[in-house]
């Protein structure tokens, strides 16, 4: 049976990290499984969790009144969900909901932030993993807004 | 080069101000040598009365739809201009002029022995069909075939139809940048499942068309990716003229789109795209 070491260091956003990381880092996590419908996290409800999605599908959404929850992106196998655990007022901006079954591993947040603060050489390594697929949502969101396909330059030579 | 006349014999929505018209050459016309093409090729489709416009082919390549019926040329265009506009009230029976084919397409022996990403955005699909129809044919060598295809919504995605049948094909990506709960694939922008998918750079090549942002954000992640800048080929769009290189109006750097292009190796074009003023 696989630990929960080693489901860390299967997943890409623990590639490359030490061996003794992982087994620092482990404590912290387990093992989840949700189901269609259920919440990873919920909008103003507390972050308490960092998740590494191992396989399923996750909708990370929004509610708007008379519409309904919107649908911001979906997240997959090895991706993340979740960095409002890293600051105060410790709060989820967005609803993060199963969409069929989802395998995952959750991190406790307030575990993470103190083994950070214990091996700052480690919390390091970690802020830039996150920095970097931060950087990445925030340009994909910038192009989300831009509405590429609906511009006129998305015809093909057209006059 | 005149135009020569071909007739609508079908016209198909694909969605709201985007459809397919597929152009049989008139009756009388029919014992000129078939139009032949290569996929990346494009017409010029002159709307009576309006103008010409350039429209990539998103049919068949040399196909066999030729036979004993002279030239079938299928072309899916967005209305948007006049002349587009023009063409989007042909209807079934009605005529138009046809001048082609022209520039230079995608370089297909790249593929052989590799594996070919297709990355398409939007309307960006259409001139990459006549590849992915290559590629279930068996007339590219490659060793795999990938689409990564991205679209404003599911209501948005050309060829519905035939993607589904793909997919049992061609390992396929498709994502929509706004999609509600009916919608089972990816929501963000299609750099997402590019930047996530495994591939072996130094073995693969990539044909990229649609928005230029898109194409560039693209580029980046192939980059990084180890895929060489010689191996990714892109579809540039400029308004044409003449189409035959004379005119200058799709001059870009030291090459015409029209001529030299659409479709152009990244390693060539990599300094003018940079340039904003181009």
């Amino acid at each position: 049976m696989k630990t929960i070491a080693d489901l860390l260091h299967e997943h890409p956003f623990f590639h490359g990290l030490e061996e003794c990381d992982l087994q620092f880092l482990a404590s912290c996590g387990e093992n989840c499984v949700y189901h269609d419908g259920d919440y990873l996290a919920q909008e103003n409800n507390p972050a308490n969790h960092f998740f590494l999605i191992r396989s399923g599908r996750v909708t990370v959404e929004t509610f708007v009144p008379n519409r309904g929850a919107l649908c911001l992106l979906t997240l997959h196998g090895g991706d993340i969900f979740g960095w409002s655990w890293l600051f105060p007022p410790y709060i989820s901006a967005f609803d993060a909901r199963a969409q069929g079954d989802v395998r995952s591993l959750r991190l406790g947040g307030e575990c993470l932030r103190n083994k950070c603060e214990e091996d700052p050489k480690l919390g390091f390594e970690l802020m830039k993993r996150f920095a970097k697929i931060a950087t990445e949502r925030l340009q994909s969101a910038r192009i989300q807004l831009l509405d590429i396909y609906g511009s006129p330059s998305a015809q093909s030579h057209a006059t | 080069m005149t135009p020569s006349i071909y007739q609508v014999i079908h016209r198909q929505e694909e969605f709201a101000g985007t459809f397919t018209l597929r152009l049989q050459v008139q009756r009388k016309n029919r014992t000129n040598p078939p139009m032949r093409f290569n996929p990346g090729q494009f017409n010029m489709l002159y709307a009576f009365g309006t103008g010409e416009s350039a429209i990539s082919f998103s049919g068949l390549a040399c196909g066999r739809e030729l036979e004993g019926e002279g030239s079938i040329l299928i072309h899916t265009i967005r209305a948007q201009g006049n002349v587009t506009r023009a063409l989007e009230c042909l209807r079934e029976g009605d005529t138009l002029g046809v001048r082609g084919p022209f520039g230079q397409g995608w370089p297909l022996q790249k593929a052989k022995g590799k594996e070919l990403l297709i990355i398409a955005g939007g309307l960006g699909l259409a001139p990459l069909r006549p590849v992915i129809y290559a590629a279930l044919e068996g007339r590219l060598a490659a060793n795999k075939v990938r689409l990564f295809y991205g679209a404003r919504h599911p209501s948005e995605l050309l060829y519905r139809e035939e993607l589904e049948s793909w997919a049992k094909q061609i390992e396929q990506e498709i994502s929509v940048d706004h999609g509600d709960g009916t919608w089972p694939g990816h929501i963000g922008v299609i750099t997402d499942p590019l930047q996530a998918a495994r591939i072996d750079g130094a073995n693969t090549v990539a044909f990229l068309c649609g928005p230029e942002i898109m194409m560039r954000f693209c580029i980046q992640a192939l980059l990084r990716k180890g895929v060489p800048a010689s191996a990714i080929s892109l579809s540039m769009e400029r308004n044409m003229k003449c189409a035959t290189g004379l005119c200058g109006h799709c001059q870009w750097g030291p090459n015409f789109i029209c001529k030299d292009g659409p479709v152009f190796c990244y390693e060539d074009i990599r300094p003018w795209l940079q340039i904003r003023s181009l």
